[in-house]
């Protein structure tokens, strides 16, 4: 059984169609990246997967459980599916510390020197250690983007979701970041990213999937994915991102 | 399009065109005269309201050396006006020299110092023309107006009744502001109430804010003031009247600032709460942990202006009969026919608001320098 199972999901904002009979399944220890043309609702199926947005039709399983429709608990559903946004959303008033450890602390019940412990451990694993006293604002965007990331680790979550985390990062910040998500798929995280980084997406994913007019037009390993793609759409993608000199 | 290049129309090969910014300047004579002749007429007036002035001084019973040395002072200190323009005839004279040996540089130098210089007399001129206006205002009727707003005397002696009283002022206007502090964000928060089990309390919250946003304060203050004890309710029947005043604009003053919590908390972007709610925080450990105490900063400067308003109600409650500040000068005015105590209470009240306000204005200031600069 797959560790997130996506069945026949279906969503729309008034006329807007967002998904239409989407299915798609991540196994545990898989890196699972989400490409497609902007609009094609890969951020929202990650804010799906973690309660941040409804379905309309179709369920949503992580280990068996089903986490869509009534009677879930999304604050417990959330502990444990970690996301990181594209903007980051660092918390502007608190310190970096401040940042990682809130939720251990309010939601897990950590006593405040455990999860400090805890974060102190994340922060200098990912060379943040001297940042912990810092706030957001002091740090450039790829320093508060692995602050996001260890924010999101510091509740030791079973999947991560990983929005577009380098889109609103200055190209020479890219790579500190992509290292993070590197050493965490070598660890063996369960990941679903969104992405428009390509060549990582090829390197770290254990499946490509291509999103496009609110479905999984085409999924498959990586290679097969940027190599010989089957259908059409995706060689239109694929041939705009090459023509572009993005891939 | 069609096939010819379409060209700007000066960037041909012709001769290469020059800058134009005009030709030898003009002395400014008429700016000059003009604000020479006002300097006269209003040095001629400041010069009569100061005789007038000591005038009154001595007929007062003001005599000594001081009153000497006052007249010779201000004499002095109203002279001053003509500094600028005596600059502004030497950068005039410039001009002409300049004009005379050719110097087209030069002339715009001292023409536009002329011009500053002209208009800088001007400037200080009309502003010392309003004090001699508001001076001969206070002198007039065999100076009536001061009399009767700032008879010294008068204030002296009863300053230390008037402070007293303001006393009550502060008293209501601190206990208050706590309390609205609170209740405030107690109303915020019910605004904001989740799902539908929260509608009802989102209503109450709205309507109150709604009702008591639209009742003049004073009503507010009348009604509780009067009415609660009035009803005989039991516990409520038996505070003091300082305390009904002080429910009285809580009650008026929170549904404000319940607004600019409010107001605070949706300033905070939606991705703040998307972030802490991805995290497990609860509906409200979001609001407590991540968009209040950023949304409250946001809403320093807005909150301190409405103290600075509260504090100014709390001159309403002699509706009640409060003994506060106002009350009290306005028995002492009736008492001696003469309005100087309630002028005492203006002075503390501006004593005390003045330096708020330039503290908001600073806060707001460094906001804004923050913002500039990136920050948050």
């Amino acid at each position: 059984m797959a560790f997130i199972e996506i069945r026949d999901i279906s969503k729309s904002y008034g006329d807007l169609s967002v998904f239409n009979h989407l299915s798609l399944s991540v196994d545990e220890h898989e890196v699972v990246s989400l490409i497609g043309p902007s609009g094609s609702g890969k951020s929202t199926l990650l804010r799906c997967i973690n309660g941040l947005e409804a379905i309309d039709h179709g369920e949503i399983r992580v280990h068996g459980d089903r986490i869509t429709g009534p009677g879930v608990d999304v604050n417990a559903l959330r502990r444990d599916i970690g996301i990181v946004f594209q903007g980051y959303n660092l918390f502007p008033h608190m310190t970096v510390l401040g940042n990682v450890t809130l939720a251990p602390i309010k939601v897990l019940r950590l006593s405040k020197a455990a999860a400090e412990e805890r974060a102190m451990a994340l922060l200098s694993r990912f060379g943040l250690a001297n940042k912990a006293r810092e706030y957001p604002d002091r740090l450039s965007g790829g320093q508060q983007q692995r602050v996001a990331i260890v924010r999101a680790l510091a509740m030791d979550p079973l999947v991560l979701l990983l929005d577009e985390i380098t889109s609103a990062l200055d190209p020479e910040l890219v790579s500190e970041v992509l290292n993070i998500v590197r050493d965490l798929a070598e660890e063996g995280m369960t990941m679903l990213l969104a992405t428009h980084e390509m060549g990582f997406a090829r390197e770290v994913s254990s499946k490509v999937c291509f999103l496009c007019d609110g479905s999984v037009y085409e999924e498959g390993p990586p290679d097969k994915i940027f190599d010989e793609p089957a259908r059409e759409r995706t060689r239109a993608f694929l041939r705009n991102i090459r023509d572009a000199k993005r891939i | 399009m069609g096939a010819t290049t379409h060209r700007a129309p000066s960037a041909g090969t012709g001769p290469a065109r020059r800058l134009d910014i005009g030709r030898m300047p003009a002395a400014p004579t008429a700016l000059l005269l003009s604000a020479l002749v006002m300097v006269i007429a209003v040095e001629a007036g400041s010069l009569y309201t100061i005789g007038a002035i000591r005038k009154a001084l001595l007929g007062g019973g003001f005599a000594g050396w001081w009153v000497s040395a006052a007249f010779v002072l201000l004499t002095l200190m109203s002279t001053m006006i003509a500094l600028p323009l005596i600059r502004a005839f030497n950068r005039w004279r410039d001009v002409r020299r300049a004009i005379a040996r050719n110097d087209i540089v030069a002339a715009r130098v001292a023409r536009s110092e002329a011009h500053d210089r002209s208009w800088i007399a001007i400037g200080y001129t009309f502003a010392q023309f309003i004090v001699v206006l508001a001076v001969q205002f206070l002198l007039a009727n065999n100076q009536a107006v001061a009399k009767t707003f700032f008879y010294v005397p008068l204030i002296v002696e009863t300053f230390p009744l008037v402070l007293k009283a303001f006393w009550v002022n502060i008293e209501i206007f601190v206990v208050a502001e706590v309390l609205v502090l609170v209740w405030g964000l107690i109303v915020a928060l019910a605004m904001f109430a989740p799902g539908t089990a929260g509608k009802p309390l989102r209503i109450i919250a709205a309507v109150y804010v709604d009702v008591f946003r639209a009742i003049p304060a004073i009503l507010v203050i009348f009604l509780v003031g009067f009415g609660v004890p009035l009803t005989g309710v039991p516990i409520l029947k038996d505070f003091s009247l300082t305390s009904y005043v002080i429910i009285a604009l809580t009650l008026t003053v929170g549904a404000y600032v319940a607004e600019t919590y409010r107001a605070g908390i949706q300033s905070i972007h939606w991705s703040q709460t998307a972030a802490a709610r991805s995290l497990g925080l609860s509906h409200m450990q979001t609001l407590r942990y991540v968009i209040v105490p950023q949304g409250v900063r946001h809403i320093i400067p807005p909150l301190l202006n409405q103290f600075i308003a509260l504090q100014k109600d709390t001159a309403l409650v002699n509706v009640v009969g409060v003994i506060d500040s106002f009350n009290q000068s306005m028995l002492i005015a009736a008492n001696h026919y003469n309005l100087s105590a309630v002028t005492t209470v203006a002075v503390l009240f501006i004593a005390i608001s003045i330096p708020q306000t330039r503290f908001v204005e600073r806060m707001m200031q460094r906001d804004r320098a923050r913002l500039r600069a990136g920050g948050v």
